[in-house]
């Protein structure tokens, strides 16, 4: 894309197409011949990481797309029978849905790159405001993607980010009307934004091509923001930037397969696996993490309308950047003092990030406008004041001079480091306060579990209990209407051989019909059946139950969860704990107690349980010691029964989580590996440029 | 892309009986997929909604215009909280009313906004009587 190319095909099909249409030398002279600067840092690298990551999602997303269903009614279950009954649908689901995140994560660092090393100043402005679009197309294409799966966090989130709109005077009902194509989030809600999820990466991908072909013309700045004055000053795009990209996306791709096969579930949200219910809101609606910052500022400002301008404000202001910040040295690396502002900038970021998540209460809103203001502060005035005031170093004259000086100093950013931990600091104390204050309810203990950890498996046994207990138990007002019975003889389950899973069927009464008469009848269970739910519909369970209907137990323990708070989510990721719901589930049955501590009033029909929020549950004790026998001399005590239903939960909840950690071991075999030649043939190739 | 004629129809009006609600209780049914409250409010609301100084509030509406006189003792609101949509909680909050769990707006007994960042009162839909006990919504 830069300029016409002398590149000819030496074969002679080639050459008859070249001479036709030039696309083999357009190819040649973008990514074979193309200049590239030499000193660029592995920053420079997540271009290639983020286009590797659309194609993965447009694959992966087309490929979901065969088999997801997009009805209100039938979502919730055909992501699920995805993850279940699809050859790998466990994978493509992980991948898709963690690939949003790491999109995220990366297109993030892109930006602050850019910010960073001034990659947005002339003559880049074009090329800038382009990934601006790009940035604002992926929020969209995210957000309706996260609908999707319509559970509870879906549908509530679809139904106030759509009311942003309604804040606009005059026009804002009706554009609302105009998106949820009904008096509110709905069926044909869903079918649009499917639609448009699937348009949208397209348009993603279209406006792409507009980003690089800007950024050829314009060449790629640097760390040291000066521009390539002579053939010394860079490297042939192949191999040398080709094979550096190579190592980048390896080592991308680790951190992205920590995610798909070891926590899959750490970024989302556990309210997102029950079901989408229009009559209940969860009481604490977070977005996705990629947007909290800006639901940080939208909700630190008590005006709605004004919350919203601010919200969509500060993603708006990125486009203007070129001309707020007009300072002449490009990178930051030469100025001293934006480069402090902007680690403190980031930090910003970070934190109204956290804030985003939590309640809107008390100290949260105070912490979240003055962010709120650091945040359009550092557009609105450090940039332009820098841009005036600042002395910056000189640069040097040449890339190739900058290299050969790079032995020279480095000053230690001190004041932006004591900022960072004076925060992280603040944070800290914050959460302890909160932990305080939420006393509430009792956090779950601990417990060890045979299926957590990387090579983590299913204890039989406690399966095959935990069966039981639920068969004769929980049943009965329990539904589990995602398993088939065909499941309990799939590897990775409770290991009952086909035969002995077609018996316990066969106990089973399942209504079918019509038949020829027109009637319902009922026959034998059949091993492809599923286990029946103990009411007919919802308001019968209802009805039965005091009010609260019983939850089906299916994905019980994905769909329970207590909040681990600062700092324990982030020691979680590095240990892989992410058994909060089977804590949870398994802390709730041993948790009522009769006497019922004072200052606590349980109302008529419920019962007191110590880990139940709010404490009153509406569920009578359901376990006592002996209640269950167990014939393989197990203990038959509470505890021991807590622990196999449990345990027998977690794998309803996912059948196929030893294959997703034995897989998830060879992909970090195989990753490590390759990461490792990457690194070593990409030395040997910059070794004469270095 | 505005609704199809099909989820048009499915909003024609509907009838509520209100004989089975007891004084102090509500229900909630759903007009056109939104949540409405009805709620048989008691004396101790009723006067609470009435005392306060209209031109006080957020968004000023008398508690004698959001109710059919004659029937002041029954509030009937859409549910739907007018910041950003949330279902809000009956008899939860400071006021009597309602409260949001989403960005903690609260409603006093009458429906209207009292405090947070929801800009209006939570609307009133369009009904009337058509007996005592019966009520026609739309
Ligand atoms: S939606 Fe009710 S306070 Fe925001």
């Amino acid at each position: 894309m830069s300029g016409p190319s002398d590149y000819q095909p030496s074969n002679p099909a080639l050459q008859w197409i070249e001479r036709r249409l030039p696309i083999f030398g357009l190819i040649h002279s973008s990514f074979v011949a193309y200049p590239t600067p030499r000193n660029l840092n592995y920053w420079w690298t997540f271009g290639a990481i983020l286009s590797f990551m659309l194609g993965l999602q447009i694959l992966t997303g087309v490929i979901l797309a065969m088999h997801y269903t997009p009805n209100a009614d039938l979502a919730f279950k055909s992501v699920e029978l995805i993850v279940r009954d699809v050859n790998y649908g466990w994978l493509l689901r992980n991948m898709h849905a963690v690939g949003a995140s790491m999109f995220f994560v990366a297109v993030y660092v892109h930006m602050f790159r850019g910010l960073y090393y001034g990659s947005f100043k002339e003559p880049r402005e074009v090329l800038w405001i382009l990934g601006v679009i790009i940035y604002l197309l992926m929020m969209a294409t995210g957000f309706m993607g996260y609908v999707l799966p319509w559970g509870q966090m879906s549908f509530w989130g679809a139904t106030v980010i759509t009311n942003l709109f309604s804040a606009i005077p005059y026009v804002g009902e009706s554009i609302v009307t105009l998106l949820w194509g009904g008096y509110s989030v709905g069926n044909p809600t869903l079918n649009r934004f499917f639609s448009l999820h699937y348009l949208l990466p397209f348009v993603i991908a279209g406006v792409v091509v507009l980003h690089v072909w800007a950024l050829h013309v314009a060449g790629q700045n640097n760390p040291d923001g000066v521009e390539p004055k002579s053939e010394k000053d860079t490297v042939p795009f192949t191999p040398h930037a080709t094979i550096k990209d190579m190592f980048g996306v390896a080592c991308f791709m680790l951190l992205y397969a920590w995610f798909i096969f070891y926590m899959p579930n750490y970024l989302g949200d556990a309210d997102n696996y029950i079901p989408a219910n229009p009559g209940v809101t969860p009481p604490h609606i977070v977005p996705e993490w990629y947007y909290l910052p800006f639901y940080a500022i939208l909700r630190s400002i008590p005006n709605k309308l004004a919350g919203v301008i601010a919200m969509f404000g500060a993603i708006i202001i990125l486009c203007f950047l070129p001309w707020l910040d007009s300072a002449r040295t490009r990178s930051s690396k030469y100025r001293p003092l934006a480069k402090q502002f902007f680690w403190i900038f980031v930090v910003v970021c970070i934190l109204l990030g956290y804030l985003g998540a939590q309640p809107p209460e008390g100290i949260y809103v105070v912490a979240g406008r003055v962010l709120t203001v650091c945040y359009f502060a550092y557009f609105l005035i450090v940039l332009p004041l820098l841009a005036r005031i600042e002395k910056p170093r000189p640069v040097p004259n040449s890339i190739s001079d900058a290299v050969l000086v790079k032995t020279g100093s480095r000053s230690t950013p001190m004041v932006s480091t004591a900022i960072v931990l004076a925060l992280a600091g603040s944070l800290f104390a914050s959460s302890i306060d909160s932990a305080k204050a939420s006393e509430g309810s009792d956090t779950p203990p601990a417990n060890k579990w045979s299926f957590s950890g990387p090579f983590g498996k299913f204890d039989r046994g406690a399966l095959q209990r935990g069966l039981k207990v639920y068969k004769e138990v929980c049943a009965s007002c329990h539904g589990l209407s995602y398993i088939a019975f065909r499941n309990l003889a799939e590897p990775g389950g409770p290991g009952y051989s086909v035969a002995q899973a077609a018996a316990f069927a066969s106990e089973y009464k399942v209504k079918e019909g019509p038949n020829d008469a027109g009637d319902m009848f009922e026959r034998a269970g059949r091993p492809a059946d599923y286990f029946p739910s103990p009411f007919p519909n919802e308001q019968a369970a209802r009805a039965a139950n005091g009010g609260a209907a019983p939850p089906d137990l299916s994905l019980i323990t994905k769909a329970r969860s207590y909040k681990r708070g600062f700092p324990w989510f982030i020691f979680d990721f590095f240990t892989q704990y992410q058994e909060q719901g089977p804590d949870y589930v398994a802390a709730v049955l041993q948790g009522f107690e009769d006497k019922v501590p004072e200052g606590v009033t349980i109302p008529e029909g419920s019962y007191y349980n110590k880990y139940f929020p709010g404490h009153a549950i509406k569920m009578p004790k359901p376990l006592s010691d002996g209640q269950v026998t167990y014939d393989d001399g197990s203990p038959t005590t509470v505890a021991q029964y807590s622990k196999d239903v449990t345990t027998f939960l977690m794998w309803t909840a996912e059948p196929h989580m030893e294959a997703r950690k034995r897989l998830g071991f060879q992909v970090f075999v195989f990753l490590i590996i390759f990461a490792g030649l990457m690194y070593f043939t990409k030395k040997k190739v910059w070794a004469a440029s270095h | 892309m505005n609704p199809d004629a099909s989820t048009i129809a499915a909003g024609a009006p509907i009838e509520v009986d209100l004989s089975p609600i007891a004084v102090g209780q509500d229900i909630k049914v759903f007009w056109r997929g939104k949540p409405i409250y009805i709620s048989h409010r008691t004396k101790k609301q009723i006067d609470e909604a009435r005392a306060v100084n209209v031109a006080s509030l957020p968004d000023p509406q008398s508690d004698e215009a959001r109710v059919k006189s004659g029937h002041e003792q029954w509030l009937v609101v859409i549910g739907i909280c007018t910041h950003l949509g949330c279902i809000p909680i009956a008899h939860e909050g400071s006021y009597d009313g309602f409260f949001c769990p989403c960005h903690g707006s609260q409603y006093d007994s009458s429906g209207r906004i009292r405090q947070g960042p929801a800009p209006a009162n939570l609307p009133v839909p369009p009904y009337q009587f058509v007996s005592d006990t019966k009520i026609q919504i739309g």
